[in-house]
């Protein structure tokens, strides 16, 4: 039973490592950087995939927490924190390692809070606000849950708008990479390509598999049970509740690290990619890719974000994400894998005769 | 602040409270017919401003508007054939999402057939500068409008679910289905119909409210999440919970623009919803029956 997910991890980053070859090979390096946007994007759809296709939870707020983890990153790391021998928080974040200095556009140099405290602080908070949201959020079902969690999407996104201190209408620039190691950095511009790129998808594929390991373990059956039927797995013993919750704020954690990492990543952060359209996505990738289906969510992501990135749909990008939830849903509600076209064509044909 | 300004700040929160009370017994007349919640319902009042704003070009305008009210009702009707009719016994899941989806196809169409720009009617009587002043507050004509129509529009629904043989049986059908079936009423059409209602209705709220706010392709979606807010504070299902709710919404909204910056105006309403769904979740207005609804949903 368990060796088809590891050949799925090998198949995997064997397909990751084709490709870096493949399109540096071709000359095609620049595709690599668009790769390594959609993958963090399909990081924050594996959460979701966890919450809403294994779970049955659905979220449109999977924005707001990617927004909490970029705009978190991207204010704490090009703050003006004053010289070092400044005020008292300078002098103890550069004392403790959690700040670094980094050139300023005169040439100068920046006291900030370091990358790494950051994107820690950024997940804290994610993880925070996730659990503070998810109480209440969460006792609730349908309509009521979707609803409630736009709404925090849409609040997320309103306050930064409306926030001078968060860049309002500009967003944040001027973000610096995020060093994780000699050869592993987020960010640094066209020459450190490939390295962002196996970093990104190196996340995914790891991420991916925990999370298989996950949904076979105890707590996952308990979350699949809970799909099915929430009266019938707290009769079994299953603590609804708390299970739901850990789910929504891991889930929301993903998306907090994907909203880190794409700020570091482009060098900043603007409110148009924290709109509720980016939740809607989220969904769009999880409904299309199959309903408890990772592998289905990783793959659709992989393609679909990219090919959005590209430019390919042109100015019809949302139109196509709303073709692909409304055509996905209706037709293969348990993902494309799972079409029953013998069904709708019976189904069709019914309705002729009728 | 001066007591009249607080008035002037009063009248626009009911002008657009008012509105935000008309999406919502749109929600309403679906969900009460369908147990659907029609996440598209806000796109039915730009879909209304924007026709109505295109045919008050060619047509005089009670004629655009009603050309406007009827081609949106036909919208609704064919958005309950083509996506919602022929699902058996679909999830509540699947339902909100799909009915997202056609949310952002129909706002995706209004952007390629209208573009980017704004939008707005002629004022129905009067103009800009007609306004007249009532207790030291000035009053535009098309206020009056937008509330003397919401006032029409929860009266005549009444007359129509409470006196009228189409009303009881879409009353019936909401009340159970099967029934209703039973009794010989065509429920399929009734669902039909209150699609194309909800849409009629949010269409007209479209057209009295575009010559004062104007109508852009991507109005809806603000729309509806507030439209939502009120059906949920008023009690799902509760047309003048939902009259009595808006109001509150709108001019918490706008009296929240005195003290904070106009772009946290849309925090404020969502702030309500997250507060209500979790802590009185069968609304201010509502009942008990009505929460128990909510939640089979």
């Amino acid at each position: 039973m368990r060796a088809g997910p590891r050949v799925r991890v090998a198949v995997l980053a064997a397909a990751v490592a084709a490709l870096q070859l493949a399109l540096s090979g071709a000359g095609k390096g620049f595709y690599l950087t668009q790769l390594t946007m959609a993958a963090y994007d399909t990081l924050a759809a594996l959460g979701l995939s966890l919450l809403m296709g294994y779970g049955g939870q659905i979220s449109l707020g999977q924005a707001g927490f990617f927004a909490i983890g970029g705009y978190t990153s991207a204010r704490l790391t090009t703050l003006d924190l004053g010289p070092p021998s400044g005020s008292g928080l300078a002098r103890a974040l550069a004392a403790l390692h959690l700040a670094s200095f980094r050139p300023d556009f005169a040439g100068g140099e920046l006291l900030s809070v370091a990358p790494l405290a950051a994107l820690a602080a950024a997940l804290l908070l994610g993880a925070a606000v996730a659990v503070a949201i998810g109480v209440p959020v969460l006792r609730l079902r349908g309509h009521s849950l979707a609803m409630a969690t736009l709404a925090f999407g849409v609040i997320v996104s309103s306050v930064v708008v409306g926030t001078e201190a968060l860049g309002a209408a500009d967003g944040l620039h001027g973000v610096p990479p995020l060093a994780l190691g000699p050869f592993l950095r987020v960010g640094g511009g066209p020459s450190h390509r490939v390295e962002n790129y196996y970093l990104a998808w190196g996340l995914v594929v790891v991420t991916a598999s925990l999370l298989e390991n996950l949904v076979h373990s105890r707590a996952g059956r308990a979350l699949r049970a809970l799909h099915g039927s929430e009266d019938a797995a707290g009769a079994m013993g299953i603590d609804a509740a708390a299970l739901k919750r850990k789910t929504f704020v891991l889930a929301a954690v993903l998306a907090t690290a994907a909203g880190a990492f794409t700020a570091h990543l482009d060098g900043g952060i603007g409110p148009a990619e924290v709109s509720a359209m980016r939740s809607v996505r989220y969904v769009a990738l999880v409904a299309v890719g199959g309903m408890g289906n990772l592998w289905g969510t990783l793959a659709a992501s992989a393609v679909l974000c990219f090919l959005s990135l590209r430019g390919t749909f042109g100015v019809h990008d949302d139109a196509v994400f709303g073709g692909i939830l409304v055509l996905s849903m209706l037709f293969a509600p348990e993902g494309i894998l799972h079409a029953d076209l013998g069904a709708l064509a019976a189904r069709l044909r019914g309705r002729e005769a009728g | 602040m001066t007591l009249e300004l607080f008035l002037q700040y009063l009248l626009a929160g009911l002008t657009y409270g008012s509105i935000y009370a008309v999406v919502a017994i749109g929600f309403n007349i679906v969900y009460s017919a369908s147990g659907v919640i029609n996440f598209a319902q806000g796109e039915f009042v730009m879909l209304g401003g924007m026709i109505a704003g295109s045919m008050a070009r060619l047509l005089p305008l009670p004629l655009a508007v009603a050309v406007a009210v009827a081609a949106t009702a036909a919208v609704g009707a064919l958005v309950e054939l083509v996506f919602v009719r022929w699902l058996v016994r679909p999830t509540v899941l699947r339902l909100v999402v799909i009915t997202i989806g056609v949310a952002i196809l129909l706002r995706e169409a209004a952007l390629s057939i209208w573009g980017e720009g704004v939008r707005s009617l002629p004022y129905f009587t009067g103009d800009e500068l007609s306004a007249f002043s009532l207790w030291g507050v000035r009053v535009s004509p098309q206020v009056l409008w937008v509330l003397g129509t919401t006032v029409a529009t929860v009266a005549l629904l009444r007359l129509f679910f409470g006196h009228t043989m189409l009303g009881w049986e879409m009353r019936a059908c909401a009340n159970n289905r099967d029934s209703a079936a039973l009794c010989g009423i065509p429920t399929r059409r009734l669902l039909t119909l209150s699609f194309a209602l909800a849409a009629a209705i949010g269409a007209l709220a479209g057209c009295v409210v575009s010559p004062i706010a104007y109508t852009s392709y991507s109005v809806g979606g603000s729309l509806a999440v507030k439209g939502f807010t009120v059906a949920i504070l008023g009690g799902l299902g509760n047309s003048s919970g939902a009259l009595a709710a808006g109001l509150v919404l709108g001019v918490l909204e706008s009296l929240s623009v005195s003290l904070w910056p106009t772009a946290y105006k849309d925090v404020v309403a969502l702030t309500v919803l997250l507060g209500i769904l979790s802590f009185r979740p069968s609304g201010l207005f509502g009942s008990r029956e009505a929460s128990r609804l909510g939640e089979a949903g």
